[in-house]
């Protein structure tokens, strides 16, 4: 299976090639990525490079251009289509029909691969996807389980990419609007959920509180180090009670499902975490090249486990909507 | 020139058979707007349900001259649930699109594009428009001057605003009313129709924050976007959307009739508005392109 790693930077685009990523991806340091955070991304000089150096060591790189264009300002975006090209990539991670529609036209050189900011969960929205703009692959939306996603494999011609570690979302991702109604900023509108300059950690009573524009998402005792306030992994009440209401403060981790999203059909697993340093993102990939090579070789999930257990301390961990249960 | 026209969105909401009859038996006879939507928009284990009430609900608002259009399920997945989505599709009534699942079922035929379609920009919108899509309602969090902007931009869509109620935020594969209550979606006993109006999720320090409804994720606060014809005229916009709730929506679409009608100020249809007993605060934050929570602006 193809192991497809995240590069906030070409730090991380180094290491994750040299610990063994069949391919990488990465986006520009604007609006037009998923993953707009201060400090992160490429510039367009960075990007060719990148790219040369994921060639010359036998990896693909793949570019996110996930947001949706802002209204009256296509401009930015097809540039970003226009510099992919140029420098090579192997493949564009797109979500918005405009950009779809501009990749299909002008670019027919790049691979189109559907972002899992798309949320296409039915094989008619898939093979739309496909037959109108040539989509080669998609990236399976996070509410599908994996009975779900072997069927949809079952009744379509595409490549699926699926999520095995890292960052959860528990709503469908490209269709929620929760950072936007606290903020004013979300992923579809700016390609950010819950923006750094809206958090404050403030310490009042026996407690601090993590807030976001002002909303408090959550609260730590003295003692706990307080999480950053991610507006649905925050505490709520609601019916009388008080509970993570959405997620609990998780990350996800389907290692021990690596086998049964194989045999699903699925071609790719990604890793989340284009935020995250080079060290964190050369272990991961590191961990899970052996943990695919030893699914592929026939070993048990046990060994699987022990392979990623140096990954999961301290944080709490769930499969999330892979198992039904989740729901 | 053109008149602003009403329009009822979907009940987003789990009322039973019984709510659903009586409700548009009432729109029918005394709420004025032009166009209604029905159909189950936000969760397919619902249908079962209320896909009776229907026939008769379609051919009540028809008689009563309204125009009546299907929307469909936003986020479809089961294999019933997505033969529904063509079974609207092929029913000889103008559909509302509300996921990508619906458009090859329509082949060309002209059809409405729901809210949790994701049209940011002109591309998408003419994308749509050579596909048969004649009306978008923008994305609840688009700010107003994007909307505009599209709409100068795409003459032939009539474009919408999501105008008032609880904004729909967010869908998820998990059911928060069946979480709330210690259950799963898959045996979740139908539990989100105790809240008809969906259940209020406040922070921890009290403030009013959220709702949840079944998968759907909600306002708190309830929008509302109260322009005269001639502003909404100005701002690209064709009709108005009014979203069900449990309260007088009669009320509801006559303060907004009165308002385009410029018989009334903003802050008098506000007042109007707050007086029928709303589940929150009322909001305009989105229209505005700052943060949706914001409270609406009088004045």
């Amino acid at each position: 299976m193809e192991l497809v790693c995240p590069a906030g930077t070409p730090a991380a685009l180094r290491a994750a090639v040299d610990a063994g990523a069949d391919s990488v991806y990465c986006g520009f340091r604007n609006e037009t990525n998923a993953r707009n955070f201060p400090g992160l991304n490429f510039s367009d000089a960075e990007m060719a490079e990148g790219v040369a150096y994921a060639h010359a060591h036998g990896a693909r790189v793949l570019v996110a251009i996930n947001t949706f264009a802002k209204a009256g300002a296509m401009k930015s975006w097809a540039d970003a289509l226009a510099v992919a090209d140029q420098a090579g990539a192997d493949a564009v991670i797109l979500a918005d029909l405009a950009v779809l529609d501009h990749a299909a036209r002008h670019h027919p050189r790049l691979k189109l691969h559907l972002s899992v900011q798309a949320a296409a969960a039915t094989p008619e929205a898939i093979k739309f996807y496909a037959d109108t703009f040539g989509v080669r692959r998609v990236v399976m939306p996070r509410v599908l389980s994996v009975e779900e996603i072997a069927k949809l494999n079952a009744a379509i011609d595409v490549e699926t990419e699926a999520f095995v570690f890292g960052g959860l979302c528990p709503m469908t991702e490209g269709r929620c609007a929760l950072s936007s109604y606290a903020t004013g900023k979300s992923p579809n509108l700016t390609g950010v959920c819950s923006p750094p300059e809206h958090v404050a950690y403030s310490n009042d009573r026996d407690s601090t509180a993590t807030r976001l524009n002002g909303f408090t998402i959550d609260r730590f005792g003295r003692d706990e180090a307080a999480g950053y306030p991610t507006l649905c992994k925050g505490r709520f009440v609601a019916g009388g009670k008080t509970s993570y209401l959405f997620e609990d403060p998780v990350s996800l981790n389907a290692a021990s499902l690596i086998a049964a999203l194989s045999k699903a059909g699925v071609t790719a697993l990604k890793i989340e975490g284009r935020q995250r340093g080079k060290g964190y993102v050369a272990e991961v990939v590191k961990t899970f090249r052996a943990a695919v090579e030893a699914v592929e070789a026939g070993r048990d999930e046990v060994e699987v486990g022990r392979l990623l257990a140096g990954l999961v301390e301290g944080g709490r961990q769930t499969s999330g909507a892979y198992k039904k249960t989740w729901r | 020139m053109t008149t602003i026209g009403l329009t009822l969105g979907p009940v987003l909401f789990n009322w039973n058979a019984d709510r659903l009859t009586d409700f548009y038996a009432r729109v029918a006879d005394e709420v004025d707007v032009d166009r209604v939507h029905v159909g189950e928009v936000v969760c397919g284990k619902r249908m079962p349900f209320t896909d009776k009430v229907w026939p008769a609900v379609i051919e009540r608002l028809q008689a009563a001259g309204k125009e009546v259009v299907l929307s469909t399920l936003a986020l479809p997945y089961n294999p019933r649930e997505r033969q529904s989505v063509r079974d609207i599709c092929d029913m000889g009534v103008l559909t509302e699109i509300n996921d990508v699942t619906a458009l090859p079922a329509l082949s060309g035929r002209p059809f409405l594009v729901g809210p949790f379609v994701n049209v940011y920009n002109e591309g998408a919108a003419r994308f749509l428009a050579m596909r048969g899509g004649v009306g978008i309602c923008a994305p609840v969090e688009l700010p107003l001057a994007s909307v505009t902007t599209i709409a100068g931009l795409c003459p032939d869509v009539a474009f919408e605003l999501f105008a008032f109620g609880r904004l729909p935020l967010a869908l998820s594969g998990r059911c928060y009313h069946a979480r709330i209550h210690g259950l799963h979606k898959d045996s979740c006993q139908f539990i989100c129709d105790r809240d008809p109006d969906g259940l209020a999720v406040d922070t921890l320090d009290g403030q009013k924050f959220l709702a949840v409804n079944g998968i759907q994720t909600m306002s708190h606060g309830v929008t509302a976007f109260c322009p005269t014809a001639e502003e909404a005229r100005a701002a690209g916009l064709a009709r108005l959307r009014l979203s069900p709730h449990t309260f007088d929506m009669t009320a509801v679409a006559a303060t907004f009739r009165r308002r385009l009608a410029g018989a009334i100020d903003r802050a008098e249809a506000h007042a109007a508005l707050k007086a029928l007993g709303l589940p929150g605060e009322l909001v305009d934050g989105f229209t505005r392109g700052v943060a949706g929570s914001a409270l609406a602006e009088s004045a």
